[in-house]
């Protein structure tokens, strides 16, 4: 019986910079940071305090996709193919206004949808997040 | 951005700078005082809305970035009256009750486990890495090199 989702993972152009965005720019923590071999690394990140592994997989691994593959995944990162979720916060302004400090660059900014605040962003590679506040039924959830 | 989907613009941007001092500094001596003048508001004021914003108390804001800290220098394999000192804790004492509150183990068993951790990684660090990332990532060339190339 399935319990949980242990880990996901967001393709990126680059796993440093990438580190250095998940860490230093959105706050979260580093689970897992391994050298594998000569140059791989299973690199994990989590929001801090968050029970889940999020892999960054660089789309330049030559193992995983022959070359032409990595040059489409790339062009799909590069052109916001894809969006990987949506992230939680207690005040979507507040965040805002902290991660645009920060140099995140946002694709939507804040707006009420319904009762909801809700903003968008990217990152360094072009991935693109949801961004809500957390409502009274997400705290019930968590408990 | 219209005024009524961004209420007291220029509020947060003084809390998120409060926030970012507080990100700077919390190694330092700093107080309520100083972290509310950053925001230039009364300390009453700053202690609410940052509470609203933030869902936690400036205080409990500081210590939670202090432990964090405190389980980096442990993981390093910094001693624990280093990790207490620097990180400017009163005393052993205080330490240790504030990081078993936070993370439910003492500082020296989160060390003990921290290090075995490590060197157990260091050792066999695909024993650590779910078995389907081995392969899909072609670290397991031997799994691999019978399925095509993506």
């Amino acid at each position: 019986m399935i319990t949980k989702l242990s880990h996901t993972s967001f393709f990126v152009l680059d796993v440093h910079s990438a580190k250095d965005f998940y860490v230093n720019k959105l706050g979260f923590e580093v689970k897992m940071n391994v050298p594998v071999g000569n140059d791989g690394l299973w690199l994990t990140v989590a929001p801090k305090g968050q029970d889940i592994e999020i892999t960054l997989i660089p789309v330049n691994n030559e193992l995983m996709f022959k070359k032409d593959t990595s040059e489409k995944l790339a062009e799909l990162i590069k052109a916001m193919a894809f969006g990987f979720g949506v992230f939680e916060c207690v005040d979507v302004f507040a965040t805002y206004e902290e991660l645009k400090t920060k140099g995140v660059e946002f694709i939507k900014a804040p707006t009420k949808i319904g009762e909801k605040p809700e903003a968008m962003f990217k990152d360094d590679s072009g991935n693109f997040f949801g961004l809500c506040q957390a409502s009274s039924h997400s705290e019930s959830k968590k408990q | 951005m219209s005024a009524e989907n961004y209420p007291r613009l220029y509020l947060y941007r003084r809390m998120v700078d409060a926030k970012l001092f507080i990100d700077r500094h919390y190694l330092d001596p700093i107080n309520i005082d100083c972290i509310a003048s950053e925001a230039c508001l009364s300390k009453f004021h700053f202690l609410r809305l940052f509470r609203q914003m933030y869902g936690i108390t400036p205080h409990q804001y500081v210590t939670r970035l202090r432990i964090g800290k405190a389980r980096e220098l442990l993981q390093a394999g910094a001693t624990i009256s280093d990790t207490c000192y620097t990180l400017g804790f009163s005393s052993l004492s205080s330490f240790n009750k504030l990081f078993r509150q936070h993370l439910g183990v003492s500082p020296s068993g989160y060390a003990v486990s921290a290090q075995a951790m490590n060197s157990k990684v260091a050792a066999s660090p695909m024993q650590y890495i779910p078995q389907c990332f081995v392969a899909y990532m072609g670290w397991d060339k031997q799994q691999f090199s019978t399925t095509e190339t993506r």
